[in-house]
């Protein structure tokens, strides 16, 4: 029996209250984001992209969305700058989070 | 129906009984009779249920975790450094909410290897969240393996709990023990259903990332559900007595009403505690014991209340905190704070070491000549 109704499935929590007993995601991981801790944001220069996704193999999370050109998933992005280091073409540039 | 069983059948009799469907298991001396009995009554088909074989105590627990995260009902056993290899696992299992049942074989901490009973093995997983009681026999055993996934499925409780039993004086000793009807268990314990688990129709995923936002919540629900435990513990305990005929609760009182020293102890040195309990009465001296059946939650309240109005109360630990005093001990005091009841906290037993009825005598005439210490270290050779 599915108790899915019960919980919110965006948590905005008031109280413990409104809380499940145990840290468990209602529905899918999707409505979890982990990016929140991120000071840097990668940003991809459409214009100087080759579309080689490089990028894309080495995001550890993986946060880069394999779409043409590829695009990034600031829900879970960390920001570690793998991505902009990896990069041969220079297109992707580091933006301070919060500007 | 009355069989004589040892300490491990009856954990694992007790666990078959509680028709429990996944046993992920590692052998360990002195548990690891209970691995082979389990695998013995799934291998034969008198048990509906899976015996998973691990490659490590760590992994054991692991699989408990994931399977009872889908909604079965799981068992394993362990010893010493096999619960010390879980202790991760401890961790994630008891803030997963996850009611499993742990039979733990009491052995002392290597080096010196040790195959002997001491409950530090126990104790130093006292953190992890999951609830601990102590055995005083085979029949407690079997008993408590039964209450405990009550206990620990209800609603309001969702914790996994240790149940300890004392290494050989427990595991490797046949007693008599009650299995009772099955009946009358199935309808005691019914199946585990619980509301959220895993379900590819439904997904979730458990143990998520939990920022600074949520985590402190998660662990003040733990505690708010430990507190609750302690009142589940009391009525499952009395659903259990009108069930079966025998009464539990968090403690135990042994002539302790008229009592003027009451002695505090825990597994098998309870019942040794009894034993020279009467022979003391017998010569006229006024002594009883309130035995600790539970660890976590502590029974705070029962222990003021029984501990209160006693003359001189005495501790017994088979483990000690080192760097500090007997873990009861501390418990003990601390409850007692703001008492003027002088307190004797005693070491005894460690690894193994035989606890005999005129040790017990000896706790009480040091009582009886000397000033209050929290550490009196008994037939230690010096």
């Amino acid at each position: 029996m599915s108790d899915k109704k019960e919980y919110p499935e965006v948590i905005d929590i008031k109280s413990a209250d409104d809380m499940p007993p145990m840290p468990v995601s209602l529905g899918s991981m999707r409505t979890n984001k982990t990016a929140s801790w991120r000071s840097i944001r990668p940003v991809i220069i459409e214009e100087k992209c080759k579309l080689c996704m490089i990028c894309w193999k080495y995001c550890p999370e993986p946060a880069i969305v394999p779409t043409c050109p590829p695009t990034i998933d600031y829900d879970y992005c960390k920001g570690c700058g793998i991505c902009i280091e990896e990069c041969p073409f220079d297109a992707i540039v580091s933006e301070k989070e919060g500007k | 129906m009355k069989k004589v069983l040892t300490g491990n059948f009856a954990a694992a009799y007790g666990a078959a009984a509680a028709r429990v469907k996944i046993i992920p298991a590692y052998p360990i001396t002195p548990q690891t009779t209970i691995v082979e009995i389990m695998s013995e009554i799934v291998a034969d088909g008198l048990l509906d249920a899976d015996f998973v074989k691990v490659e490590s105590e760590h992994s054991a627990l692991a699989a408990c975790i994931g399977a009872q995260a889908t909604g079965a009902r799981t068992f394993t056993a362990t010893s010493a450094q096999g619960l010390a290899l879980m202790h991760e696992m401890l961790h994630w299992a008891a803030r997963d909410r996850l009611p499993i049942v742990l039979a733990n074989v009491n052995r002392a901490m290597a080096p010196g290897w040790s195959i002997w009973a001491d409950v530090t093995d126990s104790i130093a997983q006292r953190d992890t969240g999951w609830m601990q009681m102590y055995c005083e026999n085979n029949q407690e055993v079997f008993d408590t393996i039964l209450m405990s996934y009550k206990i620990g499925e209800n609603e309001d409780v969702l914790l996994p709990t240790l149940v300890n039993l004392d290494a050989f004086f427990l595991s490797h000793t046949s007693q008599i023990v009650d299995m009772y009807e099955q009946k009358k268990i199935d309808k005691f314990l019914p199946p585990y259903r619980p509301k959220l688990k895993l379900d590819v129709n439904d997904p979730r995923a458990f143990g998520a990332l939990t920022s600074p936002e949520h985590y402190y919540e998660f662990s003040y629900k733990m505690q708010i559900a430990h507190q609750r435990a302690k009142e589940v513990i009391r009525e499952v305990g009395k659903e259990f007595s009108e069930t079966f005929g025998r009464e539990y609760g968090l403690t135990e009182n042994y002539r302790c009403d008229d009592a003027e020293i009451i002695l505090v102890s825990y597994g098998t040195i309870a019942g040794t505690t009894k034993d020279a309990i009467d022979r003391m009465r017998d010569k006229g001296i006024s002594v009883g014991l309130l035995k600790i059946r539970y660890f976590r939650p502590f029974p705070e309240k029962e222990v003021c209340q029984i501990l209160g109005r006693a003359e001189k109360v005495g501790v017994i630990d088979r483990a000690v905190s080192f760097g500090h005093e007997g873990p009861f001990f501390s418990e003990i005091k601390a409850s007692m704070y703001g008492s003027n009841v002088p307190l004797y906290g005693f070491i005894t037993g460690l690894g193994g070491r035989d606890v005999s009825i005129s040790n017990i005598e000896s706790m009480v005439s040091h009582m009886q000549d000397n000033e209050p210490s929290n550490l009196i270290w008994i037939g230690v050779k010096k």
